[in-house]
Protein backbone atom coordinates (compact mmCIF):
# COMPACT_ATOMS: atom_id res chain seq x y z
CA UNK A 1 0.00 0.00 0.00
CA UNK A 2 1.43 3.34 -0.62
CA UNK A 3 1.91 5.78 2.57
CA UNK A 4 2.03 9.51 1.58
CA UNK A 5 4.13 11.41 4.44
CA UNK A 6 1.93 14.76 4.89
CA UNK A 7 3.12 15.93 8.32
CA UNK A 8 3.98 19.36 8.98
CA UNK A 9 2.17 20.35 5.60
CA UNK A 10 -0.77 22.66 5.79
CA UNK A 11 -4.25 22.14 3.01
CA UNK A 12 -4.16 22.33 0.76
CA UNK A 13 -0.98 20.67 0.06
CA UNK A 14 -2.03 17.34 1.86
CA UNK A 15 -4.86 16.90 -0.47
CA UNK A 16 -2.99 17.93 -3.38
CA UNK A 17 -0.87 15.35 -3.01
CA UNK A 18 -3.70 12.69 -2.11
CA UNK A 19 -4.73 13.42 -5.63
CA UNK A 20 -1.78 12.96 -7.33
CA UNK A 21 -1.65 9.67 -5.79
CA UNK A 22 -5.00 8.29 -6.47
CA UNK A 23 -3.92 9.39 -10.33
CA UNK A 24 -2.48 5.96 -10.12
CA UNK A 25 -6.00 3.92 -9.44
CA UNK A 26 -4.69 1.70 -6.48
CA UNK A 27 -7.39 0.52 -4.07
CA UNK A 28 -5.94 1.11 -1.12
CA UNK A 29 -3.42 3.89 0.28
CA UNK A 30 -2.36 5.40 3.62
CA UNK A 31 -1.74 9.29 4.66
CA UNK A 32 -0.38 10.56 7.36
CA UNK A 33 -1.41 14.21 8.58
CA UNK A 34 -0.76 15.87 11.78
CA UNK A 35 -3.65 18.25 12.15
CA UNK A 36 -7.46 18.38 12.50
CA UNK A 37 -8.12 20.47 9.05
CA UNK A 38 -5.63 18.10 6.88
CA UNK A 39 -7.73 15.07 8.41
CA UNK A 40 -10.78 16.59 7.68
CA UNK A 41 -10.23 17.58 4.34
CA UNK A 42 -8.45 14.49 3.18
CA UNK A 43 -11.39 12.49 4.12
CA UNK A 44 -13.80 14.46 2.41
CA UNK A 45 -11.39 14.17 -0.94
CA UNK A 46 -10.68 10.54 -0.46
CA UNK A 47 -14.65 9.51 0.14
CA UNK A 48 -15.78 11.70 -2.81
CA UNK A 49 -13.29 9.47 -4.96
CA UNK A 50 -15.26 6.37 -3.83
CA UNK A 51 -12.71 5.09 -0.75
CA UNK A 52 -13.03 4.39 2.68
CA UNK A 53 -11.63 5.82 5.10
CA UNK A 54 -10.65 4.98 8.16
CA UNK A 55 -8.78 6.90 10.68
CA UNK A 56 -6.16 5.77 13.26
CA UNK A 57 -5.27 8.59 16.12
CA UNK A 58 -1.42 8.11 17.55
CA UNK A 59 -0.72 11.20 19.47
CA UNK A 60 -0.89 14.41 17.70
CA UNK A 61 -0.78 11.84 14.11
CA UNK A 62 -3.32 10.61 12.31
CA UNK A 63 -2.56 7.65 10.15
CA UNK A 64 -5.99 7.34 7.53
CA UNK A 65 -6.17 4.23 5.19
CA UNK A 66 -8.10 4.64 2.09
CA UNK A 67 -9.67 1.50 0.87
CA UNK A 68 -12.04 0.50 -2.36
CA UNK B 1 -17.57 16.31 -0.99
CA UNK B 2 -18.68 17.69 2.59
CA UNK B 3 -21.67 15.70 4.47
CA UNK B 4 -24.77 17.60 4.31
CA UNK B 5 -24.03 18.05 8.13
CA UNK B 6 -20.58 19.89 7.43
CA UNK B 7 -22.55 22.35 5.05
CA UNK B 8 -25.13 23.23 7.32
CA UNK B 9 -22.48 24.45 9.67
CA UNK B 10 -20.69 26.79 7.36
CA UNK B 11 -24.11 28.14 6.49
CA UNK B 12 -25.18 28.52 9.95
CA UNK B 13 -21.64 30.40 11.06
CA UNK B 14 -21.74 32.07 7.70
CA UNK B 15 -24.82 33.57 8.21
CA UNK B 16 -24.29 34.78 12.05
CA UNK B 17 -20.59 36.17 10.78
CA UNK B 18 -22.70 38.08 8.09
CA UNK B 19 -24.99 39.72 10.56
CA UNK B 20 -22.79 40.45 13.44
CA UNK B 21 -20.48 42.39 10.18
CA UNK B 22 -24.00 44.54 9.46
CA UNK B 23 -24.45 45.02 13.34
CA UNK B 24 -20.96 46.66 13.54
CA UNK B 25 -21.19 48.91 11.49
CA UNK B 26 -24.98 49.96 13.24
CA UNK B 27 -22.82 49.84 16.24
CA UNK B 28 -20.13 52.05 15.47
CA UNK B 29 -18.02 50.84 13.09
CA UNK B 30 -17.13 52.58 9.40
CA UNK B 31 -19.65 51.60 6.21
CA UNK B 32 -19.25 48.10 4.90
CA UNK B 33 -16.40 47.90 7.59
CA UNK B 34 -18.11 45.39 10.31
CA UNK B 35 -15.07 43.31 9.44
CA UNK B 36 -11.75 44.33 7.22
CA UNK B 37 -8.99 41.91 8.60
CA UNK B 38 -6.38 44.34 6.64
CA UNK B 39 -8.01 47.55 7.32
CA UNK B 40 -8.13 46.66 10.96
CA UNK B 41 -4.23 45.60 11.42
CA UNK B 42 -3.42 48.90 9.83
CA UNK B 43 -5.57 50.41 12.23
CA UNK B 44 -3.27 48.55 14.75
CA UNK B 45 -0.17 49.25 13.58
CA UNK B 46 -1.13 53.10 13.48
CA UNK B 47 -2.10 52.53 17.20
CA UNK B 48 1.33 51.71 18.53
CA UNK B 49 2.89 54.63 16.13
CA UNK B 50 4.55 52.26 13.51
CA UNK B 51 2.85 54.75 10.79
CA UNK B 52 1.61 58.04 11.60
CA UNK B 53 -1.54 58.21 9.46
CA UNK B 54 -3.84 60.32 12.31
CA UNK B 55 -7.07 59.05 10.38
CA UNK B 56 -6.25 54.98 11.14
CA UNK B 57 -5.12 54.51 14.27
CA UNK B 58 -6.71 52.63 16.94
CA UNK B 59 -6.12 49.34 18.67
CA UNK B 60 -8.88 47.14 16.85
CA UNK B 61 -10.65 44.81 19.71
CA UNK B 62 -12.07 42.58 17.13
CA UNK B 63 -8.59 41.34 16.03
CA UNK B 64 -7.86 40.67 19.57
CA UNK B 65 -11.19 38.76 19.79
CA UNK B 66 -10.29 36.55 16.93
CA UNK B 67 -6.92 35.70 17.82
CA UNK B 68 -8.21 34.64 21.28
CA UNK B 69 -11.66 32.83 20.26
CA UNK B 70 -9.33 30.53 18.12
CA UNK B 71 -7.05 29.96 20.98
CA UNK B 72 -10.02 29.26 23.37
CA UNK B 73 -11.78 27.02 21.21
CA UNK B 74 -8.63 25.08 19.70
CA UNK B 75 -7.64 24.45 23.27
CA UNK B 76 -10.91 23.66 24.34
CA UNK B 77 -11.07 21.17 21.23
CA UNK B 78 -7.38 19.77 21.98
CA UNK B 79 -6.57 21.47 19.05
CA UNK B 80 -3.72 23.67 19.79
CA UNK B 81 -0.55 23.00 18.77
CA UNK B 82 2.69 25.38 18.79
CA UNK B 83 4.37 24.40 15.57
CA UNK B 84 6.20 26.70 12.98
CA UNK B 85 9.68 26.26 10.04
CA UNK B 86 7.86 26.55 6.96
CA UNK B 87 9.72 29.53 5.37
CA UNK B 88 8.91 32.13 8.14
CA UNK B 89 10.59 34.88 6.40
CA UNK B 90 9.31 34.12 3.03
CA UNK B 91 5.33 34.32 4.49
CA UNK B 92 6.50 37.56 6.13
CA UNK B 93 7.26 39.09 2.82
CA UNK B 94 4.13 37.70 1.71
CA UNK B 95 1.71 38.98 4.36
CA UNK B 96 3.70 42.16 3.46
CA UNK B 97 2.68 42.34 -0.41
CA UNK B 98 -1.01 40.93 0.70
CA UNK B 99 -1.37 43.83 2.36
CA UNK B 100 -0.46 46.03 -0.28
CA UNK B 101 -2.81 44.81 -2.43
CA UNK B 102 -5.65 45.06 -0.17
CA UNK B 103 -4.55 48.76 1.24
CA UNK B 104 -5.01 49.60 -2.94
CA UNK B 105 -8.11 47.65 -3.34
CA UNK B 106 -9.08 49.44 0.66
CA UNK B 107 -9.95 45.77 2.07
CA UNK B 108 -9.19 42.44 2.38
CA UNK B 109 -11.26 39.69 1.02
CA UNK B 110 -13.68 39.73 3.80
CA UNK B 111 -14.55 43.85 3.65
CA UNK B 112 -14.76 42.79 -0.46
CA UNK B 113 -17.67 40.66 0.43
CA UNK B 114 -19.19 43.33 3.20
CA UNK B 115 -18.73 45.82 0.47
CA UNK B 116 -20.27 44.07 -2.42
CA UNK B 117 -23.06 43.22 0.46
CA UNK B 118 -22.94 47.18 0.86
CA UNK B 119 -23.90 47.77 -2.70
CA UNK B 120 -20.50 48.83 -4.01
CA UNK B 121 -19.78 47.71 -7.13
CA UNK B 122 -16.06 48.69 -7.45
CA UNK B 123 -15.88 45.51 -5.43
CA UNK B 124 -16.77 43.61 -8.39
CA UNK B 125 -13.84 44.92 -10.06
CA UNK B 126 -11.90 43.54 -6.63
CA UNK B 127 -13.92 40.16 -6.72
CA UNK B 128 -12.75 39.67 -10.58
CA UNK B 129 -8.75 40.39 -9.30
CA UNK B 130 -9.58 38.17 -6.30
CA UNK B 131 -10.55 35.49 -8.52
CA UNK B 132 -7.65 35.87 -10.91
CA UNK B 133 -4.96 36.14 -8.13
CA UNK B 134 -6.17 32.28 -6.63
CA UNK B 135 -5.73 30.89 -10.38
CA UNK B 136 -1.99 31.84 -10.57
CA UNK B 137 -1.58 30.31 -7.21
CA UNK B 138 -3.62 27.42 -7.65
CA UNK B 139 -1.51 26.93 -10.87
CA UNK B 140 1.64 26.88 -9.16
CA UNK B 141 0.00 24.63 -6.23
CA UNK B 142 -0.80 21.90 -9.22
CA UNK B 143 2.66 22.30 -10.26
CA UNK B 144 4.13 21.36 -6.66
CA UNK B 145 4.42 24.82 -4.54
CA UNK B 146 5.35 24.51 -1.39
CA UNK B 147 6.59 26.29 1.76
CA UNK B 148 7.93 22.56 3.23
CA UNK B 149 7.01 21.48 6.47
CA UNK B 150 6.23 23.08 9.65
CA UNK B 151 7.77 21.25 12.86
CA UNK B 152 6.29 21.38 16.49
CA UNK B 153 7.75 23.41 19.17
CA UNK B 154 7.24 24.20 22.99
CA UNK B 155 3.93 25.42 23.80
CA UNK B 156 5.39 29.00 25.05
CA UNK B 157 6.33 29.84 21.41
CA UNK B 158 2.72 29.08 19.88
CA UNK B 159 1.64 31.39 23.04
CA UNK B 160 3.73 33.92 22.10
CA UNK B 161 1.19 35.91 19.31
CA UNK B 162 -2.01 35.41 21.77
CA UNK B 163 -0.46 36.95 24.28
CA UNK B 164 0.93 39.75 22.45
CA UNK B 165 -2.72 40.25 21.99
CA UNK B 166 -4.06 39.85 25.12
CA UNK B 167 -1.36 42.87 25.81
CA UNK B 168 -3.07 45.12 22.78
CA UNK B 169 -6.33 44.91 25.04
CA UNK B 170 -4.57 46.09 28.24
CA UNK B 171 -3.06 48.97 26.43
CA UNK B 172 -6.63 49.48 24.67
CA UNK B 173 -8.28 49.71 27.80
CA UNK B 174 -5.50 51.53 29.78
CA UNK B 175 -5.37 53.88 26.98
CA UNK B 176 -1.45 55.43 28.12
CA UNK B 177 -0.49 58.22 26.05
CA UNK B 178 1.75 56.55 23.76
CA UNK B 179 -0.93 54.97 21.95
CA UNK B 180 -2.65 57.00 19.23
CA UNK B 181 -5.88 56.78 18.70
CA UNK B 182 -7.83 59.06 15.66
CA UNK B 183 -10.56 61.16 16.79
CA UNK B 184 -13.83 60.92 16.31
CA UNK B 185 -14.84 62.04 13.33
CA UNK B 186 -11.02 62.31 12.10
CA UNK B 187 -11.72 59.36 9.57
CA UNK B 188 -12.40 55.69 10.05
CA UNK B 189 -10.17 55.03 12.77
CA UNK B 190 -12.56 56.63 15.00
CA UNK B 191 -15.75 55.21 13.85
CA UNK B 192 -15.91 52.01 16.32
CA UNK B 193 -17.91 50.36 18.01
CA UNK B 194 -17.94 50.26 22.11
CA UNK B 195 -14.91 48.06 23.01
CA UNK B 196 -16.33 45.38 24.53
CA UNK B 197 -19.10 44.83 21.82
CA UNK B 198 -16.05 44.54 19.28
CA UNK B 199 -14.22 42.35 21.14
CA UNK B 200 -17.47 40.08 21.69
CA UNK B 201 -18.10 39.87 18.19
CA UNK B 202 -14.29 39.30 17.45
CA UNK B 203 -14.71 36.30 19.78
CA UNK B 204 -17.69 34.47 18.69
CA UNK B 205 -16.17 35.38 15.09
CA UNK B 206 -12.75 33.51 15.98
CA UNK B 207 -14.82 30.61 17.23
CA UNK B 208 -16.81 30.06 14.60
CA UNK B 209 -14.21 30.54 12.25
CA UNK B 210 -11.89 28.41 13.79
CA UNK B 211 -14.65 25.46 14.10
CA UNK B 212 -15.52 25.69 10.49
CA UNK B 213 -11.99 26.59 8.93
CA UNK B 214 -13.53 29.62 7.17
CA UNK B 215 -10.89 31.17 4.75
CA UNK B 216 -12.41 33.57 1.75
CA UNK B 217 -9.38 32.17 -0.33
CA UNK B 218 -10.06 28.66 0.42
CA UNK B 219 -13.62 28.99 -0.84
CA UNK B 220 -12.51 30.05 -4.10
CA UNK B 221 -9.25 27.68 -4.52
CA UNK B 222 -10.94 24.70 -3.34
CA UNK B 223 -13.87 24.92 -5.67
CA UNK B 224 -10.77 25.01 -8.56
CA UNK B 225 -8.64 22.48 -6.78
CA UNK B 226 -11.27 19.97 -5.92
CA UNK B 227 -15.03 20.86 -6.84
CA UNK B 228 -15.29 21.29 -2.91
CA UNK B 229 -17.95 24.06 -2.36
CA UNK B 230 -17.85 23.90 1.76
CA UNK B 231 -15.84 27.21 2.25
CA UNK B 232 -17.72 28.72 -0.65
CA UNK B 233 -20.66 28.35 0.98
CA UNK B 234 -19.26 30.24 3.88
CA UNK B 235 -18.42 33.08 1.66
CA UNK B 236 -21.84 33.40 0.27
CA UNK B 237 -23.82 33.25 3.51
CA UNK B 238 -21.55 35.92 5.03
CA UNK B 239 -22.51 37.52 1.64
CA UNK B 240 -26.43 37.11 2.11
CA UNK B 241 -26.75 37.42 5.65
CA UNK B 242 -24.61 41.23 5.08
CA UNK B 243 -27.23 42.11 2.71
CA UNK B 244 -30.20 41.17 4.48
CA UNK B 245 -29.10 42.77 7.31
CA UNK B 246 -27.60 46.10 5.72
CA UNK B 247 -31.26 46.12 3.57
CA UNK B 248 -33.13 45.82 7.21
CA UNK B 249 -31.30 48.29 8.77
CA UNK B 250 -31.66 51.03 5.62
CA UNK B 251 -35.08 50.23 6.26
CA UNK B 252 -35.76 50.65 9.95
CA UNK B 253 -33.11 53.46 10.71
CA UNK B 254 -33.60 55.37 8.18
CA UNK B 255 -29.59 55.48 7.76
CA UNK B 256 -27.26 54.33 4.40
CA UNK B 257 -26.13 50.28 4.92
CA UNK B 258 -26.59 50.12 1.15
CA UNK B 259 -26.00 51.94 -1.61
CA UNK B 260 -26.06 50.58 -5.05
CA UNK B 261 -23.30 52.05 -7.32
CA UNK B 262 -19.95 52.94 -7.59
CA UNK B 263 -19.64 56.37 -7.02
CA UNK B 264 -19.30 58.09 -3.26
CA UNK B 265 -19.36 54.77 -1.55
CA UNK B 266 -17.57 54.65 2.11
CA UNK B 267 -13.54 54.25 2.17
CA UNK B 268 -13.38 52.88 -1.55
CA UNK B 269 -12.45 54.84 -4.72
CA UNK B 270 -13.79 53.88 -8.25
CA UNK B 271 -10.09 52.80 -10.30
CA UNK B 272 -11.49 49.57 -11.55
CA UNK B 273 -8.24 48.77 -12.60
CA UNK B 274 -6.56 49.26 -9.58
CA UNK B 275 -9.22 47.80 -7.48
CA UNK B 276 -8.96 44.43 -9.78
CA UNK B 277 -4.82 44.53 -9.29
CA UNK B 278 -4.97 45.14 -6.22
CA UNK B 279 -6.81 42.27 -5.02
CA UNK B 280 -4.95 40.24 -7.70
CA UNK B 281 -2.11 40.66 -6.03
CA UNK B 282 -3.98 39.65 -2.33
CA UNK B 283 -5.44 36.86 -3.62
CA UNK B 284 -2.12 35.73 -5.22
CA UNK B 285 -0.62 36.10 -1.96
CA UNK B 286 -2.90 34.49 -0.10
CA UNK B 287 -3.31 31.48 -1.64
CA UNK B 288 0.82 30.69 -1.60
CA UNK B 289 0.67 31.64 2.52
CA UNK B 290 -2.77 28.92 2.46
CA UNK B 291 -5.25 31.21 3.11
CA UNK B 292 -6.78 35.05 3.88
CA UNK B 293 -5.79 37.44 6.90
CA UNK B 294 -8.52 36.32 8.59
CA UNK B 295 -7.72 32.50 8.11
CA UNK B 296 -3.81 33.38 9.25
CA UNK B 297 -4.78 35.23 12.32
CA UNK B 298 -7.68 31.97 13.66
CA UNK B 299 -4.38 29.91 12.93
CA UNK B 300 -2.20 31.88 14.55
CA UNK B 301 -4.46 31.77 17.51
CA UNK B 302 -4.18 27.70 17.03
CA UNK B 303 -0.37 28.05 17.83
CA UNK B 304 1.05 28.28 14.25
CA UNK B 305 3.70 31.00 14.23
CA UNK B 306 4.20 30.78 11.13
CA UNK B 307 0.98 32.54 10.17
CA UNK B 308 1.53 34.45 13.33
CA UNK B 309 5.09 35.75 11.29
CA UNK B 310 2.38 36.47 8.38
CA UNK B 311 0.06 38.67 10.45
CA UNK B 312 3.31 40.95 11.61
CA UNK B 313 4.16 40.92 7.98
CA UNK B 314 0.56 42.37 7.38
CA UNK B 315 1.08 45.42 10.15
CA UNK B 316 4.44 45.90 9.12
CA UNK B 317 3.17 46.36 5.34
CA UNK B 318 0.25 48.15 6.49
CA UNK B 319 2.85 50.93 8.34
CA UNK B 320 5.43 51.11 4.89
CA UNK B 321 1.76 51.66 3.18
CA UNK B 322 0.82 54.38 5.05
CA UNK B 323 4.58 56.24 5.75
CA UNK B 324 5.14 55.67 2.14
CA UNK B 325 2.15 56.67 0.25
CA UNK B 326 1.13 53.59 -1.24
CA UNK B 327 -2.51 53.53 0.11
CA UNK B 328 -5.28 54.24 -1.83
CA UNK B 329 -7.68 56.64 -0.37
CA UNK B 330 -11.66 57.68 -1.54
CA UNK B 331 -9.78 59.54 -4.09
CA UNK B 332 -7.75 56.95 -5.71
CA UNK B 333 -4.83 55.06 -5.86
CA UNK B 334 -1.30 56.74 -5.67
CA UNK B 335 1.52 56.35 -7.92
CA UNK B 336 3.71 54.96 -5.69
CA UNK B 337 0.98 52.28 -4.46
CA UNK B 338 0.79 51.24 -8.38
CA UNK B 339 4.72 50.59 -8.38
CA UNK B 340 4.37 48.89 -5.32
CA UNK B 341 1.49 46.61 -6.70
CA UNK B 342 3.54 46.37 -9.80
CA UNK B 343 6.79 45.29 -7.47
CA UNK B 344 4.27 42.82 -5.39
CA UNK B 345 3.16 40.92 -7.96
CA UNK B 346 6.50 40.33 -9.69
CA UNK B 347 7.56 39.38 -6.37
CA UNK B 348 4.76 37.21 -5.07
CA UNK B 349 5.67 35.11 -8.90
CA UNK B 350 9.03 35.03 -8.04
CA UNK B 351 8.49 33.43 -4.37
CA UNK B 352 5.90 31.11 -6.36
CA UNK B 353 8.49 29.99 -8.68
CA UNK B 354 11.14 29.64 -6.71
CA UNK B 355 9.58 27.33 -4.28
CA UNK B 356 7.69 25.14 -7.31
CA UNK B 357 10.51 24.90 -9.84
CA UNK B 358 13.07 23.74 -7.66
CA UNK B 359 14.83 19.87 -6.63
CA UNK B 360 13.24 18.29 -3.40
CA UNK B 361 15.45 18.18 -0.64
CA UNK B 362 13.84 15.60 1.13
Amino acid sequence: MKTIDARGLSCPEPVIMLRKAMASGENAYQLIVDNHASKENTTRYGQSQGYQVSVEMQGTEYTLTFKK
Amino acid sequence: MATKQEKQHILIAGCIIGLISAGLVFLGNPANMGFCIACFLRDTSGALGLHSAAAVQYIRPEIIGLVLGSLLIAVAGKEFQAKGGSSPVTRFFLGFFVMIGCLMFLGCPFRMILRLAGGDLNALFGLAGFIAGILAGVFFLNKGYSLKRTYKLPACEGMAFPVMEAALLVLLAAAPAFIHFTEAGGGPGGSHAAILVSLAAGLIVGILAQRTRLCMVGGIRDMVLFKESRLLLGFIAIFAMALIGNLVLSAVTGGTYFKLGMAGQAVSHTDGLWNFLGMLLAGYGCVLLGGCPLRQLILAGEGNTDSAITVIGLMVGAAFCHNFGLASSGEGPTANGKIAVIIGIVVVTAIACLNTFRKEES
